[in-house]
């Protein structure tokens, strides 16, 4: 018998929302009918991004949280997002390691994935994974990604608190914190407090922070919340912060104006994405492509030409203004 | 479509500390393309099962060395099958006496792989016998 995996979704089902997630992953085509489906249903789970260096703690602390969640009997949603080798296309999803105390949870669904060296889709495929859980009835979806990269700003784009995570002793945080952190940063953490060097980051971040704040009209201030994750120390803390966060968003209004940028920015992604791979697929079945960069290597066309040529084709409705 | 990877769950059931293999076996199946999810040491079947369950996993890989194959193996290959995953393929490695691979076999694990055992042998089997979803 067919599994109906739209009503088994919406019942909670991990079989169907671990199926749908690999269809997303693997742009398989049945994803489409069933995100159309469990779309209505979404727009409940509060979506929360941990973000940091490799090591720095994240998965650490997205357990912690999770525990204490957990405590409250609100359900939780986790995807956690690894790099995949470029050279092998493998990958090591160390995340679960540290989250096994709620492997037998039936209130935790966590999931594992490789960022697959996707073309900017890897935004694409995470918000899937998020909707799922959402549609899935959980309360909180956590989003572990890796390092503070132009991907990773990206994924940021999909939660509704963004956590950053820094330790003593990994370099130059001013540095690092140039590379746009500051603009996407709604509470920092500094985890492994009892490390050498804590006080001293922790003072450096909270000075930016104030610095920051006095340049810019900001109406959030970002806390910086100490942290021992693996000793479950400042977990406390930091679920204020992240509920203080939530309570500033939503009696501002910015959670809404903040979900409807999303939907503004994520269709126009989808439809970037779908016109790409529809073009892409057919210039590639005829090797029309490889005609083409032909003719531009023996100078009888160009690029230029060439992306006029086949926008005329395709969307010849585009010149008619 | 993207291309479809083979995900598998290495998981250490039991007390069993010896995670050399376990950690080398993830290592050699990310490097041949696969998408690994280790799980850690102290695993019980629910755990490895419900862990399987979530990641859709297409493998599941057992290591023991400290004679709990026995149970451990079987069990997780039931509690599979009742969680509708019986498509996942279950494969073994560790200390494991050889007059005990057929039974283990015969109660659906799909090979065993003793100490010495080429990683391209590992490997090619997994290959070979992964079924599609
Ligand atoms: C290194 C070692 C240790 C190290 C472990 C370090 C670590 N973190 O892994 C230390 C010193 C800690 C240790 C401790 C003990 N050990 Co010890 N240890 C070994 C030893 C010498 C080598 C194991 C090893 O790492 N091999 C290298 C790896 C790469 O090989 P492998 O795991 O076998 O993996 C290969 C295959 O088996 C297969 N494979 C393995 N897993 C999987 C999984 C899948 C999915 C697949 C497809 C394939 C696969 O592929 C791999 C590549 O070919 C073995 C003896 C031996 N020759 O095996 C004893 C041995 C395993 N230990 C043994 C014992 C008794 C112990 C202790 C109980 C000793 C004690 N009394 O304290 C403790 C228990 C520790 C614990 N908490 O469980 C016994 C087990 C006897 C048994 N099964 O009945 C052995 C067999 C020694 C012996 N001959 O008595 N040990
Ligand atoms: N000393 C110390 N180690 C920590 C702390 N938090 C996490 N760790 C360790 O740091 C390592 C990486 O943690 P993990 O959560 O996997 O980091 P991730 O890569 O950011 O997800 C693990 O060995 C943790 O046990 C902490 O507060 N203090
Ligand atoms: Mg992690």
């Amino acid at each position: 018998m067919d599994i109906d995996y739209v009503a088994e979704i919406l019942e909670g089902s991990p079989l169907a929302m671990a199926r749908v997630m690999t269809w997303l992953e693997n742009e398989d085509e049945r994803a489409r009918s069933c995100m159309e489906k469990i779309y209505p249903h979404t727009g409940n789970a509060y979506v929360l991004g941990i973000t940091g260096s490799p090591g720095t703690g994240k998965s650490t602390l997205t357990d912690g949280v999770t525990w204490q969640l957990r405590n409250k009997e609100l359900t939780v949603g986790i995807v956690a997002v690894d790099p995949s080798s470029p050279f092998t296309g493998g990958a090591l999803l160390g995340d679960r390691i540290r989250m096994t105390r709620h492997s037998a949870d039936p209130g935790v669904f966590m999931r594992s994935m490789a960022t697959r060296g996707y073309l900017g889709g890897l935004a694409q495929f995470t918000r899937g994974a998020v909707k799922v859980l959402d549609a899935g009835g959980k309360d909180f979806v956590i989003i572990e990604t890796v390092g503070v990269g132009q991907d990773e700003v990206d994924v940021m784009r999909v939660a509704d608190t963004t956590c950053v995570v820094l330790v003593p002793g990994l370099g130059d945080v001013i540095q690092s914190m140039k590379a746009g952190i500051m603009e996407i940063a709604d509470i920092y953490v500094i985890n492994k407090y009892d490390r050498p060097g804590a006080d001293q980051l922790f003072a450096e971040v909270q000075f930016r922070v104030d610095q920051d704040s006095s340049i810019k009209d900001r109406s959030w201030v970002p806390p910086v919340i100490a942290t021992v994750a693996v000793e479950g120390k400042g977990e406390d803390d930091f679920l204020e912060a992240i509920t203080a966060h939530r309570t500033y968003l939503e009696q501002s209004g910015k959670l809404l104006e903040k979900r409807r940028n999303r939907i503004h920015e994520e269709t126009l992604q989808m439809i970037h994405h779908e016109l790409f791979r529809i073009i892409r697929e057919r210039l590639t079945k005829d090797s029309r492509i490889e005609q083409m960069v032909e003719e531009i290597m023996n100078h009888k066309l160009n690029p230029y030409n060439v992306v006029e040529k086949v926008v005329d084709e395709w969307l010849p409705a585009s010149r008619l203004k | 479509m993207a291309e479809k990877k083979i995900k598998i769950i290495v998981a250490k059931p039991g007390l069993d500390g010896h995670d050399r293999g376990a950690k080398l076996l993830s290592r050699i199946f990310a490097e041949a393309g696969m998408e690994v999810v280790y799980t850690g040491l102290r695993q019980t079947p629910e755990m490895i099962v419900e862990a399987a369950l979530q990641e859709d996993a297409d493998v599941v890989g057992l290591s023991s060395l400290s004679g709990v194959h026995n149970y451990f193996f079987p069990k997780v290959v039931e509690l599979l099958k009742a969680k509708k995953l019986g498509n996942v393929l279950v494969v073994g490695g560790g200390i494991i006496p050889l007059e005990d691979i057929p039974t283990l076999k015969k109660l659906g694990i799909a090979e065993i792989f003793g100490p010495g055992t080429s990683t391209d042998t590992i490997v090619g089997f997994i290959k070979a016998n992964v079924k599609s979803k």
